[in-house]
């Protein structure tokens, strides 16, 4: 049996032999045998005092007893649109989504480009069942992108809920979970201001008096209520009827990722048989861009270049990330709930770690905290660095971040490092913060799915790890590593793997 | 399943700062609503508020220098888990690993500057065109926003001043649903631990929207009391005159550990989680299902994960002691959570007690459940059972043993507590007496 043990500055892979079967998750008795020393004896005890070494130690890996987890369905919604396929399309010819802001005027920043949806590109009223339609009115972008993402992900797996139509659902209704990541959601400008102006003194001033007597009666009712970011959550269940767990995660970035990491721990502790998983945000709105302005993060351009090279990935010149709106929504099903229909998944979930960043700033990543995900991913996938075929790291073009995740992943991989191709979305879709992380899971089981590496833009040399500007090849595809930090030092890292047939 | 329990807690609260000023308060029925002073609320339809007070976050820190000016809900954050990092003597285990040492909160958003964003907003309006000049209002905004005041607002900033402070490396994570949150957090955090991913992970809520646009948005959703009364008598969870809740504000913060690590290190289980439920209402928005549901699934499915038959009797007694009503002291949620009760303990019901401590502190949104479950585990270790005060006009409805008004002496060895949120989020936890066996 393999074992991976994690001592604290090293880890140790080895086949070992087991003296007991341990059972799951406790911790157990083995012994380590020096290579060419004699085979095991009836007495550990006495094997122990020789050249036998006896250790208690905490047995790292899943249980091989719990179930296979799968992706059975994806849904993405990005600048190209709804569906993974519109994104796949621009990723293989190599075509950015990324242009000046139109949603509104954006001279007043210093970052001016984003991956922002066409006018008439969705229409959330369109797409949910006629008895949500209402409920529409009380949807903030972010929880729209949620409910777009929802619906194409469901048609995906091939389910009946009872968003897509009047039918038996194909799993029971309290079966099914929703884990959706979601951010600080930033207010429609438009809609508070208009309420806020009617307390505007003529001095220019704001009159907090009459605010709390009479200008807040300007605000809608239920405005509160399309903000609260569980919101994403909300309308979700309600279109699917959706009636397991449901959380919502809030970790900038990690949020997708951690959102399908908590759907695989509530369907591998029995409360459920299928999550929607992942997440969306709208950073395309001139609060939340001042927002993420106020990090230091952004790349400055006013979009008149070429839009395709502003966000250079793991780039010596890589100068900040751009803002988007977009996400996605994940199937995350045990195997033989998904077995039981026709259509085969798009990938398995064979392992995932999530970590917590010791940094100086919250806005810093740790590579020590992401080796330390990797590794913990790669002992659940039974794997080690060379079973690797794909890296989708976050990618984001932020020169502190992106060196954090190559110094980790060098950590892990070392110099085949370079010989691992690497998949970056942001150059495409911008950094779609709490959505982002479900894309790239999307993009990586794609890849996985389709046995092709997309094209990559930014730049044209990146040192030390295969990022550069690229054209899209074939290539056998068996496990993919997605990678994502956060701001706020949350990281989680899983590797999907192609269904063996 | 591998067994976890509590070892430290802590709590900053509207009515006080520690386990047992706290404790004494609430046994005493002491409220702790009073007009709002930080910022003018005189003009709005609610002017009170369960407001923290006499509270200093750099008492509760090692180093000040390391926290870059924390909002105030990382603040209350760091005050409660000061406390139950201190009572779970982990402090002095050399041996933790670190990296098997996680966080889970139900943490809410940082506080909006909403004097600086009405100035911007208001100032940015075009009135020629009806709406925001987005070229002035970048303008603005960079002149009078504090940026680093608008990145703690990011609702995962508690959580990294939380390890950073204690040096957690392992699995972390921050959910925001909103009443439901912390004890959402809670019961995942003990998912965590029994999956094998963590041994010990600090665990609980911490919010504040005790500001203008929060009051603003709560108000307009009328779901806040408006009580024109002694703000010591607004919040009256399950009263016949119940009108909207009352804002609170604050933080609770546990330890949890596995058992087998607990008992390593010889620290002392306070009590042991033993079940976790949670639901969608997947009903609508603005409602609770009329049959309570998705509370209903969450109660039962706790109830089950601790192998607990709520119908049951153990010497002539029901199973659960005690329940830590989400009681928000709304005619919807009061309604609906009894029934929900009653559903699922059958005729056990009126023989549970069932109360709410946001008669005396108010609503602590996401940071409710945390101190909530904390104040259940005080039950059990006092043998005390906290009232529900204002409850002097009791609806004829809602006929359950709510322990109006005094606290009660009580055995108490298992209890539950309930948190549902805005959106149809619920979650429950099930605690009991530890017990090595």
């Amino acid at each position: 049996m393999r074992i991976t043990l994690e001592f604290k500055h090293r880890v140790l892979n080895a086949n070992l032999p087991i003296l007991q079967e341990p059972p799951p998750h406790e911790v157990f008795l083995f012994v380590v045998r020096p290579l060419g020393s004699a085979p095991l004896g009836s007495d550990p005890q006495k094997h122990r005092k020789g050249s036998w070494v006896g250790l208690t130690v905490q047995f790292a890996s899943m249980p091989e007893q719990q179930e296979k987890i799968v992706i059975s369905g994806v849904g993405v919604i990005t600048c190209f649109g709804v569906g993974i396929n519109p994104l796949w399309e621009a990723m293989l010819e190599g075509r950015t989504g990324l242009q000046r802001i139109k949603r509104f005027n954006p001279s007043g920043f210093a970052s001016q480009v984003a991956g922002e949806l066409a006018e008439d590109a969705f229409e959330v009223k369109k797409i949910v069942p006629k008895s949500h339609r209402k409920a529409t009115k009380v949807m903030c972008r972010d929880t729209e992108l949620a409910v777009g993402a929802s619906m194409d992900a469901v048609a995906s797996a091939g389910l009946i809920t009872a968003g897509t139509n009047d039918e038996t659902p194909t799993i029971a209704p309290t079966r099914v979970g929703c884990h959706i990541g979601a951010g600080l959601i930033s207010a429609e400008l438009n809609e508070l201001s208009a309420a806020l102006v009617t307390s505007k003194k003529e001095d220019g001033t704001f009159d907090l008096a009459h605010w709390g007597s009479e200008g807040m009666q300007n605000l809608t009712p239920l405005w509160l209520l399309k903000y609260l970011p569980n919101m994403l959550s909300c309308h979700v269940t309600i279109v699917h009827n959706c009636q397991g767990p449901s959380n919502t995660i809030t970790c900038c970035e990690a949020s997708s990722g951690l959102s399908v990491a908590e759907s695989r721990r509530v369907i591998h502790r029995g409360d459920a048989d299928a999550c929607l998983s992942g997440g969306a945000e709208d950073r395309v709105n001139p609060l939340a861009l001042y927002r993420q302005h106020c990090t230091g993060r952004l790349a400055e351009t006013d979009g008149m270049g070429d839009n395709a090279a502003i966000v250079k990935p793991f780039s010596e010149d890589a100068s900040g990330t751009l803002v988007g709106e977009g996400g996605g929504i994940l199937i995350i099903e045990s195997k033989s709930s998904s077995d039981n229909r026709d259509g085969a998944p798009w990938c398995t979930i064979d392992g995932i770690g999530c970590k917590q960043s010791l940094t100086d700033s919250p806005l810093e990543a740790d590579p020590k905290a992401m080796a330390s995900a990797i590794r913990k991913a790669m002992t659940e996938a039974k794997c080690t660095a060379s079973d690797i075929d794909v890296i989708v790291p976050l990618g984001s073009g932020i020169k502190q971040v992106d060196n954090a995740e190559r110094a980790a992943l060098r950590t892990i991989f070392g110099e085949g490092l370079c010989s691992i191709p690497t998949v970056t979305t942001i150059p495409y879709t911008g950094n779609c913060m709490a959505g982002n992380g479900a894309i790239t899971l999307s993009v990586a089981a794609k890849v996985i799915k389709e046995q092709t590496v997309p094209a990559r833009l930014g730049s044209d040399s990146t040192v030390g790890i295969d990022a550069a500007k690229c054209e899209a090849k074939k290539m056998p595809v068996h496990k993919v590593l997605v990678l994502t930090p956060s701001e706020g030092g949350q990281c989680v890292a899983i590797i999907l793997g192609r269904i063996k047939a | 399943m591998k067994r976890v329990v509590i070892t430290g807690m802590g709590w900053i609260t509207p009515l006080g700062n520690n386990l047992d000023t706290v404790w004494k308060r609430m046994c005493n029925s002491e409220s702790a609503i009073a007009p709002i002073d930080r910022f003018d609320a005189s003009s709005f339809p609610t002017k009170f508020a369960g407001q923290v007070r006499d509270f200093d976050w750099k008492n509760y820190v090692k180093d000040t220098s390391v926290h870059n000016d924390p909002a105030m809900n990382s603040q209350f954050a760091l005050g409660a888990a000061r406390q139950a990092w201190d009572q779970s003597g982990l402090g002095h285990y050399k041996e933790l690993n670190l990296d098997r040492a996680g966080i889970y909160l139900g943490a809410g958003e940082g506080v909006l500057d909403f004097s600086a964003h009405s100035m911007i907003d208001t100032h940015a309006w075009d009135v020629e065109d009806g709406k925001i000049d987005a070229v002035a209002w970048a303008k603005f905004a960079t002149k009078q926003l504090n940026e680093w005041g608008e990145v703690e607002q990011e609702p995962n900033m508690p959580l990294w001043h939380v390890a950073k402070e204690y040096g957690f490396q392992g699995p972390a994570f921050n959910c925001l649903t909103a009443c439901a949150a912390s004890t959402q957090a809670i019961g995942e955090a003990v998912s965590v631990l029994r999956s094998g991913d963590a041994d010990v992970m600090i665990s609980g809520g911490t919010h504040t929207m005790l500001h203008a646009l929060g009051i603003t948005g709560f108000n307009r959703l009328t779901a806040l009391s408006t009580f024109e009364g002694d703000p010591k008598k607004a919040s009256k969870p399950f009263s016949k005159d119940r009108a909207g809740f009352v804002m609170g504000e604050g933080s609770g913060m546990l330890v949890l550990e596995t058992l087998d690590h607990a008992l390593a290190r010889g620290a002392t289980p306070l009590a042991e989680i033993v079940g976790f439920g949670s639901s969608a209402d997947a009903y609508r928005i603005t409602d609770l299902h009329p049959e309570g549901r998705g509370p209903a699934a969450a109660i039962r499915n706790a109830l089950a994960q601790a192998n607990i038959d709520p119908t049951s009797r153990e010497n002539g007694k029901p199973p659960v002691h005690y329940i830590s009503a989400h009681g928000t002291s709304t005619q919807e949620n009061d309604s609906i959570e009894t029934k929900a009760i009653k559903l699922v303990f059958g005729d056990n019901a009126p023989d549970v007690p069932v109360s709410s401590i946001k008669s005396m502190m108010g609503h602590l949104i996401a940071a409710a459940g945390s101190v909530e479950l904390i104040t259940c585990v005080m039950s059990i270790q006092t043998g005390m059972l906290v009232p529900t005060i204002n409850l002097d006009n009791p609806d004829p409805e809602l006929d359950l043993d709510y322990v109006p008004n005094v606290a009660r002496e009580a055995k108490v060895d298992c209890c539950v507590s309930n948190s549902f949120g805005f959106g149809g989020q619920n979650n429950t936890l099930v605690i009991k007496r530890f017990v090595n066996d």
